[in-house]
This record gives structure tokens, C-alpha cells and sequence, in this order.
């Protein structure tokens, strides 16, 4: 009994007087006075006591990039231009750059350390982003793994945001909290909420915090977000294909639409596995016969079941887009799924003369 | 106490017991950072440094602290502390004073955390009995011993980019092969002196 105490009593005593040298040695080694941040050519000038990331010290002043793993260096999302200072590219960095992004001085705001004064560039959009205070007010079963989440905004109470942006959510995660990217599903005309469509994956750590949400609790969020860019000329005919849980920028857009334009033409494609993944569908056949020039095409990639009632398309949802679209003169392309419909929606759509800045995806 | 003369002690763990070489300790990191000589020096300097610095606080705390108190357990969790924390001093110094050489070591910095021949230098110290002055020696000699072999090495790789290394051996395979002989080289030495 007294060795365990004797023992338990040194280990301590060591443990702290080490602590305790290292804390004194990062005082004077760790210190490089204060640096100042300089974004978009002095639009912004932040002023911090220099030693930590950059990552953080945006944060810290309201800036928020997008970054999902909490700055660990794994995501290769909160990437910024930074003009001087900021030291070498690091080996951490390297998966996440092409060439040109890193002759373009493009680094993960992770990696950074501020040590001396840094110039960056920020893509306009990110200095309107602000964090979000919220709370659920109605959660909806979509399918037997989709949920609709409906967050009312208290702080701030209104929120600007593009069709088919996105949103991140704030998870508390085993190591620490993390943020996960949701595009919004309510259309841009609605400012005082946002509705979030999620799957739940089984040990995803924001799907998993996301479903146990109960109405009233609080959530934080960052946003908005996010390249899609809705054309705002009404001649562009709009072509929307999801899959899943990429229903979600697709609704936004599709409400927002039509609201706006009432004889805009738009089509949607949703891919699903099975009837039992359908959602929206009625909502949105509704919609088609409000609007004559909206479509709705759904497709199942799984084969029919003996108990299942479909008289849609089957197939994956590309065939039913080579099959149903003939080409326009003009028109945008919205794709939100999986890697592989993305790929082979863009093939199709390639063909059919939509390539390059018409085409907006999201991968996940 | 071991009665080993300090200088052989000194000479026999940079040359004959070489802790890379002989006991095979370190290997990790002198796999890894031996590719460039000035990246394999300044590697080689921070572990001199450390296993210094480890060895003779080490030996301090094991004789002063854990012996009198019949602690010999704690060794292990308090040699890695030691050299835990050392390592955490070390990277800020290295990063505040030398940051070419902090970005070439990269993660290799503070892996010299779990290098393992920084705890095999202060458990030899022990389990061979040295006495204070014996294991500054050692340290210091097992230090030098690893720096120079990962210099040689990394001047043997920065030679070996020009030659032709046979297709199945390139990489890994021929360092692996280098290392081998650079052992049995380094054993040629234990001729000249004795440490047992």
C-alpha cells in the first residue's frame, strides 16, 4: 500500500515538474510576439500573439473557413491563398495540393503557423460566413435512414444564403468537436431557418449527433458556404441531379426557382436504391402541376422487389437523364451524390454539350 | 558498479556497440531521414542532444529518486516522460531557432519521442551499472554513435542516387542491405577495444 502511494507520488511529482519546465520553456521559446493577419489586401487586418495556426486565429476573429476534421490536417478543406509568411508547404500538405495550387501559394490554414506577419486571400463569399446560433423546431422521418432537421436561427436571426449552399454543423465528436458540411434544403427566400436533409451513417460522428437531436435542443452551425452559382438569367433551363441525401441542394434550388421564376424550366433527377429511399416525391409532383415547366424524374437503381409498386424509371440515374434530356441551348447543371453518379452524370452530360462552368457538383 | 574504463565506454558505444548498428535501436528514423546529409546531421544532432540530456537526467532520477524509494518499477514510465518532455523542449527550440531544419525533420522530430534508442541508452545504463560519470559518457558516446551512423548512411544514399541499383532491390531492400554492412564494418572495430 504505501510502495502504490510512494509510486503513485512520484510519477505525479515527475509528471508536473516536467509540465511546469516545459510551460516556462514555452513562455520564452514559443513566443514570437504579436503578428498581424492581413486578408484580401488589408480589408481585414487581425492582430494575435503569434505561435498558434492559422486556422485558429481566423476562427478566433469570425472568420470561418470551411474545415471538417477540426484541424488535424485530414480533410483538406480549409485551404487559403496566403501571399507571405506562413513558412514552407508541409509534407502534411502535399496529398491535398495539385501543382498549380501549390505554385498558386495555396496551403491548409491548419498547417500554417503564424510566426511572423501573413498575408492571405479569401474568396470574398468566406467573410460573410458567420456562426449560427439555432434550435431544432421539427424533425421529420424522411426514410427509414433520412431525416429532416429544421433549425430556427436565434443568433443571428437571419441568414443570406445562395441556392445550394451549404451549411457546417458543429458535432461533438470523441476528439474533440468537428464540423460537418449539410447543404441546406430550404430555398433561399426562407431567412429566418434552415432545413438540413441527413443519412445517418452508421458511426458517422454529425450524422450519428444529427439523428439524436430531439426539437428544442441547440445547435451550432458556420455557413453559408459552397461554388453552386444559380444562374439568375431565366432563359438558362436548370438540370438537377441527387442522389440520396443530395436531395437537399436540389430542393433549395428547385423552391427557389420557382419561386422566383414560375415558368423556368427545370428538371430533376433523383436517383434511389429502392421505394423505400423515396422522399419528396409527392411534394415535388405537386410542384409539376403547379409549374408546367418543371419535371420530376425518379429513378430505382435496385431491381423491384415482388411486393413493390413502381411504374418510374429503373436503372441508375444517368440512363434516365441520357434517355429523358435533349439538349438546350442554354443550361446549368446542379449534381449532388455519390462519386460515381457524379462521374457518370457527367459523362452523359458532356455529350449532350453541358461541360465545365455550366456543371456544379458536390461529391460525397 | 561496472568497472569498465570511461573511455572505452566512450569509444565502444560510438564504434563497437554502436546502439543503431549493434543493437539495432533507432532504426525508424534512420530509414527514413537518411536520404540527405544535412537533414541526417541535424537529425543526428537533436538525438546526441536528447540522448544526452535523457541519459544523465535519467540517471539522476533513477540513483536519487526511484532506487533510495525501491521504485526500479517506474523506470519505464519515467525514462519515456523524461524524454517525452525533452523531446517537447527540444522541438520548440529547434522550431523558435532552426526552422529549415524543423520543416526538413518534419514528424521525425517528435518521434525522437519513441526512438527507441533513447530508452535503450538509459535502460543499458542501468542494467550495465554504469556510474554517473560512465553514463554521460555513454550517452554521449551512444549519441555520436547514432549520428554518425546516420550521416554515413545518408552520404552512402546520396552516392547510391547515381548508381544502379538493381530493379527488386531500389528502395528500402538496398538501405536495408547498406545497413547490414555498415554493421559488420562497425563490428571490425570491436578488436580494438573491449567493453565487457
Amino acid at each position: 500500500m504505501m510502495t502504490a502511494l510512494l509510486a503513485l507520488g512520484v510519477t505525479t511529482g515527475v509528471f508536473v515538474g516536467l509540465a511546469a519546465i516545459l510551460l516556462v520553456a514555452e513562455r520564452y521559446l514559443a513566443n514570437y510576439g504579436t503578428c498581424t493577419i492581413s486578408v484580401n489586401e488589408g480589408s481585414a487586418v487581425l492582430e494575435l500573439k503569434g505561435g498558434g495556426t492559422l486556422l485558429s486565429a481566423l476562427y478566433e476573429n469570425k472568420i470561418f473557413i470551411p474545415s471538417a476534421c477540426g484541424g488535424k490536417g485530414s480533410c483538406g478543406y480549409c485551404t487559403v491563398t496566403v501571399l507571405t509568411g506562413g513558412g514552407p508547404l508541409l509534407p502534411t500538405e502535399v496529398p491535398f495540393m495539385t501543382r498549380a495550387e501549390t505554385r498558386s501559394g495555396i496551403r491548409l490554414a491548419c498547417q500554417v503557423k503564424i510566426k511572423e506577419n501573413v498575408e492571405i486571400h479569401l474568396p470574398e463569399d468566406l467573410l460573410n460566413v458567420k456562426e449560427y446560433k439555432s434550435r431544432v423546431s421539427l424533425i421529420r422521418q424522411l426514410t427509414y435512414d433520412m431525416k429532416e432537421v429544421t433549425l430556427d436561427l436565434i443568433e443571428p436571426t437571419e441568414i443570406e444564403q445562395r441556392p445550394g449552399q451549404y451549411a457546417q454543423i458543429l458535432a461533438p465528436g470523441p476528439e474533440g468537436p468537428v464540423y460537418r458540411a449539410y447543404s441546406i434544403s430550404s430555398p433561399s427566400q426562407v431567412k429566418d431557418k434552415i432545413q438540413l436533409i441527413v443519412r445517418l451513417v452508421p458511426g458517422g460522428i454529425a450524422s450519428t449527433y444529427i439523428h439524436s437531436l430531439k426539437e428544442g435542443d441547440e445547435v451550432t452551425f458556420t455557413g453559408p458556404f459552397g461554388e453552386f452559382r444559380l444562374s439568375e438569367n431565366p432563359e438558362v433551363e436548370v438540370i438537377c441531379v441527387g442522389g440520396g441525401a443530395g436531395m437537399a441542394p436540389m430542393a433549395n434550388i428547385i423552391y427557389s426557382i420557382y419561386e422566383r421564376w414560375p415558368d423556368r424550366h427545370c428538371q430533376l433527377y433523383f436517383g434511389c436504391r429502392s421505394t423505400k429511399d423515396i422522399f419528396y416525391m409527392n411534394e415535388f409532383k405537386a410542384l409539376a402541376k403547379k409549374h408546367a415547366n418543371f419535371e420530376v424524374i425518379y429513378a430505382l437503381s435496385d431491381p423491384l422487389e415482388s411486393e413493390e409498386k413502381w411504374d418510374g424509371d429503373t436503372g441508375f440515374i444517368h440512363l434516365s437523364l441520357d434517355k429523358k434530356f435533349s439538349p438546350v441551348k442554354k443550361a446549368q447543371a446542379f449534381l449532388c451524390g455519390p462519386p460515381p453518379m457524379i462521374e457518370a452524370v457527367m459523362e452523359v452530360l458532356e455529350t449532350k454539350g453541358i461541360a465545365g462552368a455550366d456543371v456544379f457538383y458536390d461529391k460525397f | 558498479m561496472s568497472d569498465v574504463p570511461v573511455l572505452a565506454i566512450f569509444l565502444g558505444s560510438i564504434f563497437t556497440n554502436n546502439i543503431l548498428l549493434a543493437s539495432f535501436l533507432g532504426m525508424c528514423s534512420f530509414l527514413v531521414c537518411s536520404n540527405r546529409i544535412n537533414t541526417a546531421t541535424g537529425l543526428g544532432a537533436a538525438v546526441i542532444f536528447v540522448l544526452f540530456c535523457t541519459t544523465v537526467l535519467n540517471y539522476v532520477i533513477y540513483h536519487f529518486v526511484l532506487v533510495p524509494l525501491n521504485l526500479e518499477f517506474l523506470s519505464f514510465i519515467i525514462f519515456i516522460a523524461v524524454i517525452a518532455a525533452f523531446v517537447q523542449f527540444v522541438e520548440m527550440f529547434v522550431e523558435r531557432f532552426s526552422p529549415n531544419l524543423y520543416y526538413a525533420l518534419g514528424i521525425f522530430l517528435p518521434l525522437i519521442t519513441v526512438n527507441c534508442a533513447i530508452l535503450g541508452a538509459a535502460l543499458f545504463m542501468v542494467i550495465r551499472k554504469y556510474n554517473f560519470i560512465q553514463s554521460v559518457f555513454f550517452g554521449l558516446g551512444a549519441g555520436l554513435g547514432w549520428a554518425l551512423a546516420i550521416a554515413l548512411m545518408a552520404g552512402l544514399r546520396e552516392k547510391m542516387g547515381y548508381s544502379d541499383v538493381p530493379a527488386p532491390l531500389r528502395g528500402t531492400a538496398i538501405i536495408m542491405l547498406v545497413a547490414g554492412v555498415i554493421a559488420m564494418t562497425f563490428m571490425g572495430f570491436a578488436g580494438m577495444l573491449s567493453t565487457s
